[in-house]
């Protein structure tokens, strides 16, 4: 069995510390996701949302280089998430593609069907505590990627030397796939930010702040929105983006799951808006927006792919919010057909009302 | 017009508007409404002019079903004490409708002005087979503090409303003639189906190609049921279930002579369930598929088109009885826009 998985921004690392400590074969989709999305845009259904055709192209370049099986997260609606293994198992299979799936969801069949996909994924072991013990550091390393990653929207807009959070940020991205397991990854990220630290930056600068908003994979794999966080940070933008890799399976997989208690702040922040939980990440989209207005941040931007069910419901509540809050809203809608240069137009546009804005009520 | 009672509103005329869950329920909320001693006040058949605003007063990215939706709310403004938008979360067990039914009464308020009072109650039966009754009673107290009025008039309600479709759905008598007549299901919400205007008399073409329209509604609702589970993973959205499930039944029978798919552009739900649905009919059985797809920009001469290229396809093939095996290397997607 040679796992794979799909792409989105850096959860790459999380699941090459989950397989490295389980000691299974796999195979790493290339990290170009703009390639992947134009394969599996030629395969899917041409309605069918962006992620979807992302994870097809990651699978079928993955099936290239050997791969033979799929590890995923699933779901149970409502919105298509819960649905893309079933799908993407479908086109695969008419494709003549023989690929496995695994699937880490409460199947129809029950949970020893679940226990038995585990014990599969630990090669018929029937360890469970190297299991839980590899997931355990798995979730640890996806928390310091994550604030790996904040520190570098908090350098990027205030380095002196443009390009220097860059270089060695991707740097990162692209030596953390030779090194090896928890130790091995750990070490990088310990090193990556103390060099990360050791750039100069522009202490008296008070950079723009923006919330970024939306569906997650848009928000979480920068590439597929064009870079936008890394862009807006080289304009001099500090961004932030509340939803992460990290907080996605501390608190959608295990603390749902086992009923901990986790930060609901968003749900009663998006309550006047939108008021129950509706499917992909509409609650938290309009929730932590209300949340940055009142953290004193200058705009939001919420970013989602065309016909995103749970973002389009999302998106016609914003202008009230926007509205009650005193607070620019900008939706930036991706799809495989819009180019780089338009939104780069939008967002400058964007940033010009922001910093009047400021003027304003400093002046 | 409503007067404050002890603190609760009481209104007289409830507004519902004709679209989306409409098609499904009305029956049933009419007669719950009226045992409250409310008045109905159903908004207009669609127009052009509904269309027209509700595409203007809702975001471009929603889907046509919707945009017509947010249409009808604005027709039945000032006409009604209150509007009646429930927020169905779902209707079935673990199952759901799709995310903007539930999110429905959040996006109408965040996009329309001026509304009068929405009655938002929340059914949700997924985990709770008492969701619908729930419901009842939320929506019931803006009527009556009476639970017990409320509790009948919603057993009522279930009882002779529950399945009833509105006038809309039946077919027009004595189009068909007996000899070689075709037999052509049309897979789609019932929105999309039985919205003559929205789908620009869809079904009416059909049948005037001398073809019987079978629609879900007309499947053994329990052999639906039953075929839907029969998948690894069964499909979450209620009407997801029901399209798989009755295409199965389809496959099951002899007498179809092709199947249509009818779905509204940006429909997210039906991206993934015409995608499984056309995947599943093509592995089993060589039967003539196409997918037909509305918007506010389709166009009625290339809606004919389609439907008369498609019927002449089918005639054609009974005549020179063609019979291709059926392999997934002859998948191929059907053209999917008709204007
Ligand atoms: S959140 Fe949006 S993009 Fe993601 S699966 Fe759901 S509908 Fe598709
Ligand atoms: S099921 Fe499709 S057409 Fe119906 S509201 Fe949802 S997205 Fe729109």
């Amino acid at each position: 069995m040679i796992l794979t998985f799909p792409h989105m921004g850096n959860t790459y690392i999380t699941a090459k510390v989950l397989l490295d400590e389980l000691g299974v074969s796999y195979v790493i989709p290339p990290l170009d996701n703009q390639e992947a999305l134009s394969i599996g845009a030629r395969y899917a259904p041409e309605l069918a949302c962006l992620p979807l055709k992302i994870n097809l192209g990651n699978y079928i370049k993955a099936y290239e280089q050997g791969a033979d099986t799929i590890l995923i997260t699933g779901g149970c609606g409502p919105c298509r998430f819960g649905y893309y293994s079933e799908i993407e198992q479908g086109i695969l299979r008419d494709l003549g593609i023989k690929m496995d799936v695994i699937a880490l969801e409460k199947p129809d069949a029950g949970l020893l069907e679940l226990m038995r996909r585990i014990y599969r994924l630990s090669g018929y072991e029937k360890n469970v505590n190297r299991v839980i013990g590899a997931v355990k550091k798995a979730a640890r390393i996806s928390a310091l990627v994550d604030e790996l990653e904040r520190q570098t929207f908090r350098t990027r807009p205030r380095e002196t030397a443009k390009g220097s959070t860059d270089r060695i940020y991707s740097a990162f991205r692209e030596n953390v796939l030779n090194a090896k397991g928890y130790d091995g990854i750990k070490k990088l990220i310990g090193e990556t930010s103390e060099k990360l630290s050791a750039i100069k930056v522009n202490r008296n600068q008070t950079p723009l702040k923006i919330g970024i908003v939306g569906e997650i994979y848009t928000t979480i794999d920068s590439a597929t929105s064009f870079n936008l966080d890394i862009k807006l940070g080289n304009l001099g933008v500090e961004v932030d983006r509340a939803v992460t890799v990290s907080g996605w399976i501390i608190d959608h997989m295990f603390k749902k799951a086992l009923r901990l208690p986790y930060d609901t702040g968003y749900v009663d922040a998006a309550k006047p808006y939108l008021k129950t939980m509706i499917g992909g990440h509409a609650q938290e989209t309009v929730g932590h927006s209300a949340q940055y207005a009142d953290r004193g941040f200058d705009g939001i931007i919420q970013i989602y792919p065309l016909s995103c069910m749970p973002e389009i419901v999302a998106q016609s509540v914003l202008p009230g919010l926007s509205r009650d809050k005193d607070i620019p809203v900008m939706t930036l809608i991706i799809d495989e057909m819009s180019g780089e240069a338009g939104y780069m137009t939008r967002i400058e546009a964007f940033l010009d009302v922001l910093d009047r804005r400021r003027e304003r009520s400093i002046g | 017009m409503s007067i404050i009672l002890m603190g609760c509103f009481i209104m007289k005329k409830v507004g519902i508007p004709r679209g989306l869950s409409y098609y499904e329920f009305y029956a049933a909320w009419k007669v719950f409404f009226e045992e409250l001693g409310a008045e109905v006040v159903l908004s207009d058949r669609t127009s052009k002019k509904i269309i027209d605003d509700g595409v203007k007063a809702c975001v471009d990215e929603a889907c046509f079903a919707v945009k017509i939706f947010f249409g009808h709310v604005i027709n039945l403004m000032g006409r009604a004490d209150c509007i009646f938008i429930p927020r169905l979360t779902s209707i079935s067990r673990n199952e759901y409708v799709c995310p903007k039914f539930g999110g429905l009464p959040d996006m109408v308020r965040g996009s329309i002005g001026g509304l009068p009072f929405i009655i938002d109650a929340e059914i949700n039966m997924r985990k709770d087979k008492n969701g619908g009754l729930k419901a009842a009673y939320e929506a019931g107290s803006f009527f009556t503090t009476d639970r017990a009025l409320i509790r009948s008039a919603y057993n009522k309600a279930v009882k002779s409303g529950y399945g009833v479709l509105p006038a809309e759905a039946a077919a027009p008598a004595g189009v068909l003639k007996n000899e070689g007549r075709l037999k052509i299901a049309v897979i789609g919400h019932g929105y999309n189906l039985y919205d003559s205007c929205l789908n620009m008399n869809l079904l009416n073409k059909i049948r005037a190609e001398n073809a019987e329209v079978i629609t879900l509604d007309m499947l053994d609702r329990d052999s639906i049921i039953k075929r839907s589970g029969t998948i690894p993973k069964k499909m979450f959205w209620n009407f997801g279930s029901k399209a798989v499930g009755a295409a199965f039944c389809l496959l099951d029978r002899q007498d179809i002579d092709g199947i249509l798919y009818v779905m509204a552009f940006g429909c997210g739900v039906d991206s993934f369930v015409c995608d499984y649905v056309e995947r599943l009919i093509r592995r089993e059985k060589d039967l003539p598929f196409a997918v037909i797809t509305l918007d506010e920009h389709s166009g009625e001469a290339g809606l004919n088109t389609r439907i008369e290229a498609f019927i002449d396809m089918i005639r054609w093939r009974k005549k020179n009885d063609i019979n291709l095996p059926s392999h997934g290397q002859y998948l191929h997607h059907g053209e999917s826009s008709a204007g």
